[in-house]
Protein backbone atom coordinates (compact mmCIF):
# COMPACT_ATOMS: atom_id res chain seq x y z
CA UNK A 1 0.00 0.00 0.00
CA UNK A 2 2.72 2.77 1.09
CA UNK A 3 5.61 3.72 -0.93
CA UNK A 4 8.61 2.98 1.24
CA UNK A 5 10.92 5.87 1.91
CA UNK A 6 13.77 6.34 -0.32
CA UNK A 7 16.84 5.03 1.59
CA UNK A 8 19.11 7.46 0.47
CA UNK A 9 17.10 10.40 0.10
CA UNK A 10 16.65 9.14 3.88
CA UNK A 11 20.40 8.97 4.72
CA UNK A 12 21.04 12.65 3.39
CA UNK A 13 17.96 14.28 4.98
CA UNK A 14 19.28 13.06 8.49
CA UNK A 15 23.44 13.18 7.50
CA UNK A 16 23.65 16.84 8.94
CA UNK A 17 22.13 16.06 12.53
CA UNK A 18 22.38 12.22 12.96
CA UNK A 19 26.08 11.96 11.22
CA UNK A 20 26.88 9.95 8.01
CA UNK A 21 25.71 6.86 7.14
CA UNK A 22 23.66 4.29 5.20
CA UNK A 23 19.92 2.93 5.93
CA UNK A 24 19.46 -0.30 6.37
CA UNK A 25 16.79 -2.68 7.83
CA UNK A 26 14.02 0.10 6.54
CA UNK A 27 10.48 -1.57 7.61
CA UNK A 28 7.28 -0.32 8.08
CA UNK A 29 5.63 -0.39 11.93
CA UNK A 30 2.26 -2.09 12.15
CA UNK A 31 -0.54 0.68 13.00
CA UNK A 32 -1.90 4.16 11.80
CA UNK A 33 -3.66 4.38 8.81
CA UNK A 34 -3.85 8.03 9.05
CA UNK A 35 0.22 7.90 9.07
CA UNK A 36 3.23 6.17 8.45
CA UNK A 37 5.32 4.73 10.62
CA UNK A 38 8.75 3.46 9.10
CA UNK A 39 11.59 2.18 11.33
CA UNK A 40 15.24 2.18 10.59
CA UNK A 41 19.19 1.58 11.60
CA UNK A 42 21.65 3.74 10.17
CA UNK A 43 24.82 1.98 9.89
CA UNK A 44 27.81 4.68 10.32
CA UNK A 45 31.36 2.92 8.22
CA UNK A 46 32.72 2.30 11.81
CA UNK A 47 30.38 -0.36 12.54
CA UNK A 48 27.83 1.37 14.55
CA UNK A 49 24.05 1.19 14.27
CA UNK A 50 21.57 3.82 15.59
CA UNK A 51 17.44 3.17 15.29
CA UNK A 52 15.38 5.52 14.46
CA UNK A 53 11.90 5.95 13.26
CA UNK A 54 10.30 8.29 10.34
CA UNK A 55 6.82 9.67 11.03
CA UNK A 56 5.09 11.04 8.12
CA UNK A 57 2.22 11.68 5.99
CA UNK A 58 0.81 8.94 3.79
CA UNK A 59 1.06 10.46 0.20
CA UNK A 60 -1.94 9.54 -0.98
CA UNK A 61 -3.79 12.32 1.70
CA UNK A 62 -1.40 15.02 2.12
CA UNK A 63 -2.76 18.40 3.16
CA UNK A 64 -4.22 19.35 5.97
CA UNK A 65 -2.12 17.65 8.37
CA UNK A 66 1.23 19.69 9.95
CA UNK A 67 4.00 17.47 11.00
CA UNK A 68 5.80 20.33 12.33
CA UNK A 69 3.78 21.30 15.41
CA UNK A 70 4.05 17.30 16.41
CA UNK A 71 7.45 17.70 15.93
CA UNK A 72 7.59 21.15 18.19
CA UNK A 73 5.39 19.74 20.63
CA UNK A 74 7.81 16.56 21.06
CA UNK A 75 10.48 18.91 21.42
CA UNK A 76 8.89 20.95 24.37
CA UNK A 77 7.66 18.12 25.75
CA UNK A 78 11.28 16.45 25.97
CA UNK A 79 12.43 19.77 27.56
CA UNK A 80 9.69 19.71 30.56
CA UNK A 81 11.15 16.01 31.45
CA UNK A 82 8.76 13.85 29.76
CA UNK A 83 9.63 10.92 28.31
CA UNK A 84 9.38 11.02 24.44
CA UNK A 85 11.38 9.78 21.86
CA UNK A 86 13.74 12.52 21.12
CA UNK A 87 12.76 14.01 17.64
CA UNK A 88 16.11 14.69 15.51
CA UNK A 89 14.81 15.76 12.36
CA UNK A 90 12.00 17.59 10.52
CA UNK A 91 11.97 16.64 6.74
CA UNK A 92 12.06 19.74 4.71
CA UNK A 93 10.33 20.37 0.95
CA UNK A 94 14.07 19.50 -0.49
CA UNK A 95 14.34 16.20 1.36
CA UNK A 96 11.31 14.94 -0.82
CA UNK A 97 10.66 12.21 0.99
CA UNK A 98 7.22 13.89 1.89
CA UNK A 99 5.56 15.28 5.16
CA UNK A 100 7.01 14.23 8.78
CA UNK A 101 9.99 13.70 10.89
CA UNK A 102 12.84 11.69 12.20
CA UNK A 103 13.10 10.72 16.17
CA UNK A 104 15.00 8.09 17.79
CA UNK A 105 13.91 4.49 18.17
CA UNK A 106 12.93 3.75 21.75
CA UNK A 107 12.98 -0.03 22.03
CA UNK A 108 10.31 -1.86 24.06
CA UNK A 109 6.64 -2.83 23.27
CA UNK A 110 3.72 -0.66 22.62
CA UNK A 111 1.18 -3.27 21.64
CA UNK A 112 -1.70 -3.49 24.35
CA UNK A 113 -2.43 -6.86 24.30
CA UNK A 114 1.09 -7.99 25.44
CA UNK A 115 1.26 -5.41 27.45
CA UNK A 116 -1.52 -6.17 29.35
CA UNK A 117 -0.76 -9.92 29.05
CA UNK A 118 2.74 -11.08 28.38
CA UNK A 119 5.15 -12.69 31.99
CA UNK A 120 7.83 -10.31 30.79
CA UNK A 121 5.65 -7.22 31.72
CA UNK A 122 4.27 -8.86 34.85
CA UNK A 123 6.38 -6.81 37.26
CA UNK A 124 5.43 -3.14 35.31
CA UNK A 125 1.74 -3.62 35.36
CA UNK A 126 0.97 -2.43 38.75
CA UNK A 127 3.48 0.18 38.48
CA UNK A 128 2.08 1.68 35.26
CA UNK A 129 -1.13 4.01 36.38
CA UNK A 130 0.75 5.54 39.06
CA UNK A 131 3.91 6.56 35.62
CA UNK A 132 0.47 7.56 33.67
CA UNK A 133 -0.18 9.59 36.34
CA UNK A 134 2.99 11.11 37.16
CA UNK A 135 3.96 11.53 32.87
CA UNK A 136 0.45 13.29 32.46
CA UNK A 137 1.49 16.33 35.47
CA UNK A 138 4.50 16.53 33.83
CA UNK A 139 2.63 17.10 30.36
CA UNK A 140 -0.12 19.45 31.96
CA UNK A 141 2.66 21.54 33.75
CA UNK A 142 4.57 22.72 30.38
CA UNK A 143 4.21 25.92 29.90
CA UNK A 144 2.07 26.78 26.90
CA UNK A 145 4.23 29.74 25.75
CA UNK A 146 6.99 26.88 24.71
CA UNK A 147 4.86 25.39 22.50
CA UNK A 148 3.91 26.00 18.92
CA UNK A 149 -0.05 27.28 18.36
CA UNK A 150 -2.26 24.46 19.04
CA UNK A 151 -6.28 24.38 18.74
CA UNK A 152 -8.01 25.18 21.99
CA UNK A 153 -10.42 22.25 22.34
CA UNK A 154 -13.14 22.91 25.23
CA UNK A 155 -15.30 20.45 26.47
CA UNK A 156 -18.35 22.25 24.53
CA UNK A 157 -16.21 22.58 22.05
CA UNK A 158 -15.71 18.92 21.13
CA UNK A 159 -19.41 18.13 22.17
CA UNK A 160 -20.25 19.99 19.55
CA UNK A 161 -17.78 18.61 17.10
CA UNK A 162 -19.10 14.92 17.44
CA UNK A 163 -22.53 15.65 17.75
CA UNK A 164 -21.72 17.18 14.50
CA UNK A 165 -19.32 14.48 12.75
CA UNK A 166 -22.12 12.05 14.21
CA UNK A 167 -24.56 13.82 11.69
CA UNK A 168 -22.38 13.81 8.83
CA UNK A 169 -23.09 9.82 8.59
CA UNK A 170 -26.71 10.19 8.95
CA UNK A 171 -27.04 6.91 10.79
CA UNK A 172 -29.11 7.04 14.09
CA UNK A 173 -27.64 6.08 17.41
CA UNK A 174 -29.66 6.91 20.10
CA UNK A 175 -27.46 5.81 22.44
CA UNK A 176 -25.19 8.39 21.41
CA UNK A 177 -28.46 10.85 21.60
CA UNK A 178 -28.89 9.84 25.55
CA UNK A 179 -25.19 10.17 26.07
CA UNK A 180 -25.04 13.60 24.27
CA UNK A 181 -27.38 14.71 26.32
CA UNK A 182 -25.99 13.80 29.27
CA UNK A 183 -22.82 15.23 28.47
CA UNK A 184 -24.28 18.36 27.93
CA UNK A 185 -26.22 18.79 31.33
CA UNK A 186 -22.69 18.03 32.68
CA UNK A 187 -19.96 19.99 31.46
CA UNK A 188 -17.15 20.24 33.95
CA UNK A 189 -16.30 24.06 34.58
CA UNK A 190 -13.31 24.83 32.26
CA UNK A 191 -10.10 25.21 34.01
CA UNK A 192 -8.56 28.35 35.13
CA UNK A 193 -6.68 28.39 32.47
CA UNK A 194 -6.04 25.50 29.40
CA UNK A 195 -3.38 23.53 29.73
CA UNK A 196 -1.34 21.25 27.01
CA UNK A 197 -4.17 17.95 26.73
CA UNK A 198 -2.09 15.03 24.78
CA UNK A 199 -5.09 14.12 23.21
CA UNK A 200 -4.09 10.26 22.47
CA UNK A 201 -3.34 9.46 26.03
CA UNK A 202 -3.83 5.90 26.13
CA UNK A 203 -2.23 1.95 26.41
CA UNK A 204 -1.12 1.76 22.94
CA UNK A 205 0.77 5.22 22.73
CA UNK A 206 3.00 3.86 25.48
CA UNK A 207 6.25 2.31 24.90
CA UNK A 208 6.77 -0.10 27.74
CA UNK A 209 9.71 -2.16 28.99
CA UNK A 210 9.93 -4.47 31.47
CA UNK A 211 10.51 -1.82 34.44
CA UNK A 212 7.50 0.50 32.99
CA UNK A 213 7.00 3.40 30.62
CA UNK A 214 9.39 4.10 28.52
CA UNK A 215 8.19 7.01 26.11
CA UNK A 216 4.67 8.50 25.46
CA UNK A 217 4.20 8.37 21.24
CA UNK A 218 1.51 10.10 18.96
CA UNK A 219 1.05 13.65 20.05
CA UNK A 220 -0.42 14.37 16.68
CA UNK A 221 -3.83 15.23 18.68
CA UNK A 222 -1.80 17.49 21.32
CA UNK A 223 -4.21 20.62 21.93
CA UNK A 224 -5.18 23.04 25.04
CA UNK A 225 -8.00 22.13 27.16
CA UNK A 226 -9.19 20.51 30.51
CA UNK A 227 -6.27 18.12 31.65
CA UNK A 228 -8.32 16.21 32.91
CA UNK A 229 -9.45 15.19 29.37
CA UNK A 230 -6.16 12.89 29.26
CA UNK A 231 -7.00 11.08 32.61
CA UNK A 232 -10.72 10.33 31.19
CA UNK A 233 -9.25 9.14 27.95
CA UNK A 234 -6.48 6.88 29.55
CA UNK A 235 -10.13 5.22 31.23
CA UNK A 236 -12.28 4.67 28.36
CA UNK A 237 -13.16 1.23 28.37
CA UNK A 238 -11.85 0.74 24.74
CA UNK A 239 -8.26 1.11 25.67
CA UNK A 240 -8.41 -1.59 28.11
CA UNK A 241 -8.66 -4.17 25.53
CA UNK A 242 -10.31 -6.91 27.80
CA UNK A 243 -9.03 -6.41 30.99
CA UNK A 244 -12.22 -4.61 32.41
CA UNK A 245 -11.74 -4.63 35.98
CA UNK A 246 -8.59 -2.38 35.37
CA UNK A 247 -9.96 0.88 34.83
CA UNK A 248 -7.02 2.58 34.27
CA UNK A 249 -5.74 0.88 30.52
CA UNK A 250 -6.10 -2.33 31.37
CA UNK A 251 -3.24 -2.58 34.32
CA UNK A 252 -4.59 -0.39 37.07
CA UNK A 253 -7.03 2.01 39.35
CA UNK A 254 -7.93 5.28 39.38
CA UNK A 255 -6.85 5.96 42.81
CA UNK A 256 -3.54 5.22 41.84
CA UNK A 257 -3.74 7.03 38.25
CA UNK A 258 -5.21 9.81 40.48
CA UNK A 259 -2.95 9.82 43.71
CA UNK A 260 0.03 9.92 41.67
CA UNK A 261 -1.17 12.45 39.28
CA UNK A 262 -1.69 14.86 42.11
CA UNK A 263 1.35 14.14 44.28
CA UNK A 264 3.14 15.15 40.81
CA UNK A 265 1.71 18.41 40.75
CA UNK A 266 -1.10 17.73 38.97
CA UNK A 267 -4.60 19.92 39.96
CA UNK A 268 -6.86 18.30 41.49
CA UNK A 269 -8.88 15.71 39.68
CA UNK A 270 -13.03 16.07 40.84
CA UNK A 271 -14.36 12.63 40.16
CA UNK A 272 -17.68 14.07 38.26
CA UNK A 273 -15.06 15.66 35.42
CA UNK A 274 -13.14 12.54 35.26
CA UNK A 275 -16.73 10.63 34.60
CA UNK A 276 -17.58 13.36 32.14
CA UNK A 277 -14.39 12.65 30.10
CA UNK A 278 -14.68 8.91 30.55
CA UNK A 279 -18.10 9.46 28.89
CA UNK A 280 -17.05 12.03 26.37
CA UNK A 281 -14.28 9.49 25.23
CA UNK A 282 -16.09 6.61 24.79
CA UNK A 283 -18.87 8.41 22.82
CA UNK A 284 -15.80 9.84 20.72
CA UNK A 285 -14.15 6.82 19.88
CA UNK A 286 -17.90 5.35 19.27
CA UNK A 287 -18.34 8.22 16.25
CA UNK A 288 -14.79 7.36 15.38
CA UNK A 289 -15.62 4.17 14.54
CA UNK A 290 -18.59 4.80 12.78
CA UNK A 291 -16.63 7.05 10.50
CA UNK A 292 -13.97 4.29 10.13
CA UNK A 293 -16.68 2.06 8.63
CA UNK A 294 -17.82 4.75 6.62
CA UNK A 295 -14.49 5.19 5.24
CA UNK A 296 -14.49 2.35 4.11
CA UNK A 297 -18.31 2.24 2.44
CA UNK A 298 -17.77 5.73 0.75
CA UNK A 299 -14.77 3.95 -0.68
CA UNK A 300 -12.04 6.03 0.81
CA UNK A 301 -10.03 2.79 2.15
CA UNK A 302 -11.49 -0.76 1.41
CA UNK A 303 -10.65 -2.58 3.95
CA UNK A 304 -12.38 -6.04 6.05
CA UNK A 305 -10.60 -4.22 9.21
CA UNK A 306 -12.53 -0.76 8.85
CA UNK A 307 -15.64 -2.18 7.56
CA UNK A 308 -16.32 -4.20 10.88
CA UNK A 309 -15.36 -1.60 13.28
CA UNK A 310 -18.94 -0.20 12.30
CA UNK A 311 -20.09 -3.17 13.78
CA UNK A 312 -18.22 -2.51 17.20
CA UNK A 313 -19.78 0.95 17.93
CA UNK A 314 -22.60 -1.17 19.74
CA UNK A 315 -19.71 -2.13 22.10
CA UNK A 316 -18.76 1.91 22.80
CA UNK A 317 -22.72 2.62 23.01
CA UNK A 318 -23.03 -0.45 25.57
CA UNK A 319 -20.22 1.33 27.58
CA UNK A 320 -21.52 4.30 27.48
CA UNK A 321 -24.86 3.55 28.74
CA UNK A 322 -23.01 1.59 31.71
CA UNK A 323 -21.79 5.22 32.33
CA UNK A 324 -24.75 7.24 32.08
CA UNK A 325 -25.92 4.22 34.73
CA UNK A 326 -23.23 5.29 37.25
CA UNK A 327 -20.95 2.53 36.08
CA UNK A 328 -17.39 2.69 34.36
CA UNK B 1 -37.58 -20.93 -4.87
CA UNK B 2 -36.32 -21.99 -1.82
CA UNK B 3 -32.46 -22.94 -2.87
CA UNK B 4 -30.50 -26.16 -2.06
CA UNK B 5 -28.55 -26.64 0.91
CA UNK B 6 -26.21 -25.08 2.24
CA UNK B 7 -28.26 -22.19 3.15
CA UNK B 8 -26.81 -18.85 3.13
CA UNK B 9 -25.75 -19.25 6.77
CA UNK B 10 -24.18 -22.51 6.37
CA UNK B 11 -22.28 -21.11 3.21
CA UNK B 12 -21.18 -18.51 5.32
CA UNK B 13 -19.81 -20.89 7.96
CA UNK B 14 -18.00 -22.54 5.40
CA UNK B 15 -16.48 -19.55 4.45
CA UNK B 16 -15.47 -18.77 8.20
CA UNK B 17 -14.22 -22.23 8.37
CA UNK B 18 -11.69 -21.80 5.41
CA UNK B 19 -10.46 -18.40 6.62
CA UNK B 20 -10.14 -19.78 10.68
CA UNK B 21 -8.41 -23.28 9.49
CA UNK B 22 -6.46 -22.88 6.53
CA UNK B 23 -5.76 -18.75 5.72
CA UNK B 24 -4.73 -17.65 8.84
CA UNK B 25 -3.04 -20.97 9.69
CA UNK B 26 -0.59 -21.58 6.97
CA UNK B 27 -0.08 -17.73 6.09
CA UNK B 28 2.97 -16.48 7.39
CA UNK B 29 2.22 -12.71 6.73
CA UNK B 30 1.41 -11.49 9.54
CA UNK B 31 -1.32 -9.11 7.76
CA UNK B 32 -2.64 -11.29 6.01
CA UNK B 33 -3.35 -13.51 9.37
CA UNK B 34 -4.44 -10.49 11.09
CA UNK B 35 -7.18 -9.75 8.36
CA UNK B 36 -8.59 -13.03 7.88
CA UNK B 37 -9.27 -13.18 11.68
CA UNK B 38 -10.98 -9.74 11.46
CA UNK B 39 -12.73 -11.60 8.41
CA UNK B 40 -13.83 -14.69 10.19
CA UNK B 41 -15.13 -12.51 12.94
CA UNK B 42 -17.36 -10.49 10.28
CA UNK B 43 -18.49 -13.47 9.20
CA UNK B 44 -19.61 -14.89 12.66
CA UNK B 45 -21.37 -11.81 13.00
CA UNK B 46 -23.32 -12.52 9.43
CA UNK B 47 -24.24 -16.39 10.60
CA UNK B 48 -25.76 -14.55 14.26
CA UNK B 49 -27.45 -12.01 11.86
CA UNK B 50 -28.95 -14.79 9.57
CA UNK B 51 -29.76 -17.10 12.26
CA UNK B 52 -31.38 -14.74 14.76
CA UNK B 53 -31.69 -11.32 12.64
CA UNK B 54 -35.35 -11.02 12.32
CA UNK B 55 -36.39 -11.95 15.93
CA UNK B 56 -34.36 -9.54 17.43
CA UNK B 57 -35.47 -6.96 14.91
CA UNK B 58 -39.04 -7.46 15.59
CA UNK B 59 -38.63 -7.49 19.50
CA UNK B 60 -36.76 -3.90 18.32
CA UNK B 61 -39.56 -2.56 16.66
CA UNK B 62 -42.56 -3.88 19.12
CA UNK B 63 -40.77 -1.88 21.78
CA UNK B 64 -39.82 1.15 19.94
CA UNK B 65 -43.53 1.45 18.39
CA UNK B 66 -44.50 1.45 21.96
CA UNK B 67 -42.52 4.04 23.01
CA UNK B 68 -43.33 6.11 20.21
CA UNK B 69 -47.13 5.54 20.02
CA UNK B 70 -47.00 4.82 16.24
CA UNK B 71 -45.33 1.54 14.24
CA UNK B 72 -43.15 2.19 11.00
CA UNK B 73 -40.17 0.46 9.64
CA UNK B 74 -37.81 -0.09 12.33
CA UNK B 75 -34.54 2.08 10.75
CA UNK B 76 -37.40 4.93 10.74
CA UNK B 77 -38.57 4.55 14.26
CA UNK B 78 -35.21 4.54 15.49
CA UNK B 79 -34.43 7.65 13.51
CA UNK B 80 -37.38 9.23 15.09
CA UNK B 81 -36.21 8.18 18.69
CA UNK B 82 -33.12 9.26 17.69
CA UNK B 83 -34.08 12.82 16.16
CA UNK B 84 -36.44 13.10 19.27
CA UNK B 85 -33.61 11.87 22.41
CA UNK B 86 -31.96 15.27 20.63
CA UNK B 87 -35.18 17.48 20.90
CA UNK B 88 -35.97 16.73 24.33
CA UNK B 89 -39.93 15.63 23.23
CA UNK B 90 -39.28 12.17 25.66
CA UNK B 91 -38.06 14.12 28.59
CA UNK B 92 -40.79 12.94 29.91
CA UNK B 93 -40.38 8.91 29.48
CA UNK B 94 -36.52 8.89 29.83
CA UNK B 95 -36.27 6.21 32.11
CA UNK B 96 -38.39 3.92 29.27
CA UNK B 97 -36.61 5.03 26.50
CA UNK B 98 -32.89 3.85 28.03
CA UNK B 99 -34.34 0.74 28.43
CA UNK B 100 -35.44 0.10 24.94
CA UNK B 101 -32.15 1.54 24.04
CA UNK B 102 -30.16 -0.72 26.20
CA UNK B 103 -32.27 -3.29 24.80
CA UNK B 104 -31.50 -2.59 21.35
CA UNK B 105 -27.78 -2.14 22.03
CA UNK B 106 -27.69 -5.73 23.68
CA UNK B 107 -29.27 -7.01 20.69
CA UNK B 108 -26.68 -5.47 18.42
CA UNK B 109 -24.24 -6.81 20.23
CA UNK B 110 -25.98 -10.54 20.37
CA UNK B 111 -25.37 -10.61 16.58
CA UNK B 112 -21.58 -8.46 16.83
CA UNK B 113 -19.97 -9.96 19.58
CA UNK B 114 -22.32 -11.94 21.78
CA UNK B 115 -19.03 -12.03 24.61
CA UNK B 116 -19.10 -8.79 25.23
CA UNK B 117 -22.33 -8.71 26.65
CA UNK B 118 -22.14 -9.43 30.88
CA UNK B 119 -24.05 -12.24 30.76
CA UNK B 120 -21.56 -13.75 27.75
CA UNK B 121 -24.18 -16.27 26.20
CA UNK B 122 -21.71 -18.97 24.62
CA UNK B 123 -21.53 -18.26 20.49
Amino acid sequence: MARPPDPEALARAIAATCGDGSVVDLRRLSGGASRETWSFDLADANGGRRGFVLRRDPGEYGGESDRSTEYLVCEAAAAAGVAVPTVRVLLRAEDDLGRGFVMDRVEGETIPRRILRDDEYAAARPRLAAQCGEIAARIHAIDPATLPRLPEQSAPTQLDQYRSLLDTFGEPHPAFELGLRWLAERVPSPPSRPELVHGDFRNGNFIVGPEGIRAVLDWELAHLGDPVEDLGWLCVKSWRFGVADKLVGGFGTVPDLVAAYERAGGRKVDENTLRFWVALGTLKWGVICVGQAFTHLNGFVRSVELATLGRRVAETEWDLLEILDGGW
Amino acid sequence: MAQDRPTAAELVEAVREFLEHDVMATSTDKRVQFHARVAANALGMVERELTNGRELVAAERVRAAALLGHDDEVGLLERELAARIRGGSLDDRLDAVRDHVRATVREKLLVANPGYLPEAPSA
